[in-house]
């Protein structure tokens, strides 16, 4: 390869992580082909985190299978690193709503099930350490032997994110991982969430329904147009250090979430772009 | 306490089965029944002794050829389980043959399955064992595999694994409480097969014979005991199969909360 090519594509890949461009994608029914995404455009910078919101049904999860390599787009393009996604890559972490934590492991070999898939090149010793490191981060040391059946459904996903982590993926792909949790721990979950990244840090896309979530968690906020979806609007986060569940209560919180929620009704049809998205905040 | 818990578990059944077997000598005797009409508990100690040498022997055929049938019924129940929870299309066309060949009442097999192999008994009892207890092992596999939420596959896939690392990884571990649920069924079953083989066939062997020559004379003691001896072969075959359950799927059974 020409070193002028090789520059531009790493170059091109330490900017951005992960760019998705005008990804259009349609399922196939019965009642002929459903468009679920189309002209999809995202980019996340390495380190960036970002959530996608949108009406339900518009297709998120579908964005997470195509980041994932799990799916190919109809049309346009996904990148990853600079390379071109074709199929699944090592370099992915996923947790989903549903932690899947395998029932016959205990939580210290759920962790550790990436990394017999994955070459790695930690011995079985260091695998070990990470992953007890990683369960102790999200407050789950002590329950490294036990069952997944003798965890609360908060500390499942918990366990789930840390398999997510232990092959100390490039991209974090999250589907809603707190979306069947109380509010509390929920919360709980947000904080924690934080504290990894700081540890651990990685490039994420977040999938949500909660708007309070999506600007506690992400730098980016990307809201979907409903089916077939396209990006309909991008709110930046400024990130002002640490962030702490008070940050929720503020005046800047207020108006953001603002915003999103107009944007949201106008993705389901039920507001028109016309009304003052600033005014809301007022 | 331990002590008193122990006691249960072992004093409540003992009991109930000493006044079944009371009630029971109780009942022949009230009614004065000759050992031609009706056996009671204390005719079959004598009877065991009389033939126990045949009661060994026809009690291993009877239990080798059910375990050699059920054997089969768990390989060929398994893959073609495995086709069918793997393939749509497969589990469309083969689902109907299967559940009308399940319908079969397996007695009018029997007959058929005795002329065609006329001579082979042990090959004819297998054959019925496998035929009567192959069904549910493979409805429960294809059940298991095919019912396997996608976010399984997804993260094992996302990671680039081959369709088999994620069977053995995660499709085959996670069917084998529904599979073993499906072989105590099958055992039975099993067990069921290879009697009827037994009985139907001339010149049979095993327990199922033993049970036809008392029938034609008339010796009830003889009948009653090969029915407790089979209740006993049937008992120690499932609590094996639940033996094995413990340990390969004890993961399955929830700490008591």
């Amino acid at each position: 390869m020409p070193p002028a090519a090789l520059a531009f594509h790493i170059g091109d890949g330490m900017k951005n992580l992960i760019e998705i461009k005008g990804v259009k994608h349609a399922y196939k029914t019965d009642d002929g082909p459903l468009p679920v995404l189309d002209g999809l455009e995202i980019t996340v910078p390495e380190g960036g985190f970002v959530a996608v919101v949108g009406p339900s049904g518009c297709g998120k999860s579908t964005l997470t299978r195509l980041i994932a390599g799990l799916m190919k787009p109809d049309a346009g393009e996904v990148w990853l690193h600079g390379e071109r996604v074709k199929g699944p890559r090592s370099t992915v972490g996923m947790a989903f709503q549903n932690p899947v934590l395998l029932e016959w492991r205990t939580i210290l070999k759920n962790v550790l099930l990436p990394l017999e898939i994955v070459p790695t090149k930690l011995s079985k010793a260091q695998a070990d350490e990470r992953a007890r490191f990683l369960l102790a981060l999200v407050g789950l040391e002590g329950f490294e032997d036990k069952r997944p059946s003798e965890l609360s459904g908060g500390m499942r996903q918990r366990a789930s994110l840390c398999r997510a982590l232990i092959h100390q993926p490039d991209v974090l792909i999250l589907d809603e991982p707190f979306g069947a949790l109380d509010a509390f721990t929920r919360e709980d979950l947000w904080q924690t969430m934080h504290r990894v990244k700081e540890r651990e840090p990685f490039t994420g896309v977040l999938i949500t329904h909660d708007l309070r979530e999506s600007i506690f968690l992400a730098d980016q906020v990307v809201v979907l147009s409903g089916r077939p979806a396209r990006t309909q609007y991008v709110l930046d986060v400024p990130s002002k250090g640490p962030r702490t569940l008070d940050d929720l209560y503020t005046q800047d919180a207020v108006d953001q979430l603002a915003i999103l929620r107009h944007q949201i009704q106008i993705a389901q049809g039920r507001a028109a772009p016309e009304d003052a998205p600033q005014d809301a905040s007022a | 306490m331990s002590a008193q818990k122990y006691l249960r578990a072992i004093a409540v059944p003992l009991i109930a089965v000493i006044v079944f077997l009371g009630f029971w000598e109780w009942l022949v005797w009230v009614n004065g029944w000759p050992k031609f009409k009706m056996a009671a508990p204390s005719d079959l100690p004598p009877a065991y002794q009389r033939h126990w040498g045949l009661f060994l022997s026809m009690g291993w055929q009877t239990l080798w050829r059910t375990v050699v049938g059920l054997l089969l019924a768990v390989i060929f129940g398994t893959l073609l389980g495995m086709i069918m929870g793997f393939s749509r299309t497969m589990r469309d066309a083969l689902y109907p043959l299967l559940v009308g060949f399940n319908a079969i009442p397996k007695a009018t097999v029997v007959p058929i399955v005795a002329l065609m192999f006329v001579g082979q008994h042990d090959f004819n009892t297998v054959l019925l064992a496998f035929m009567i207890s192959f069904f549910p092992i493979a409805v429960s596999v294809s059940i298991g595999l095919s019912t396997l939420e996608p976010e399984y596959r997804d993260i094992l896939r996302s990671l680039g694994a081959s369709q088999a690392t994620i069977f053995w990884k995660i499709a085959l571990p996670k069917t084998l409480p529904e599979f073993f649920g499906a072989l105590k069924v099958a055992v039975t079953l099993a067990f069921i097969g290879t009697n009827l083989m037994e009985i139907v066939s001339p010149h049979g062997r095993g327990l199922g014979a033993l049970f036809d020559s008392g029938r034609t004379n008339s010796d009830f003691p003889l009948m009653f005991a090969v029915l407790i001896a089979l209740a006993f072969l049937g008992i120690v075959l499932y609590y094996i199969v639940v033996a094995l359950e413990k340990f390969f799927a004890g993961w399955a059974e929830r700490a008591p909360s």
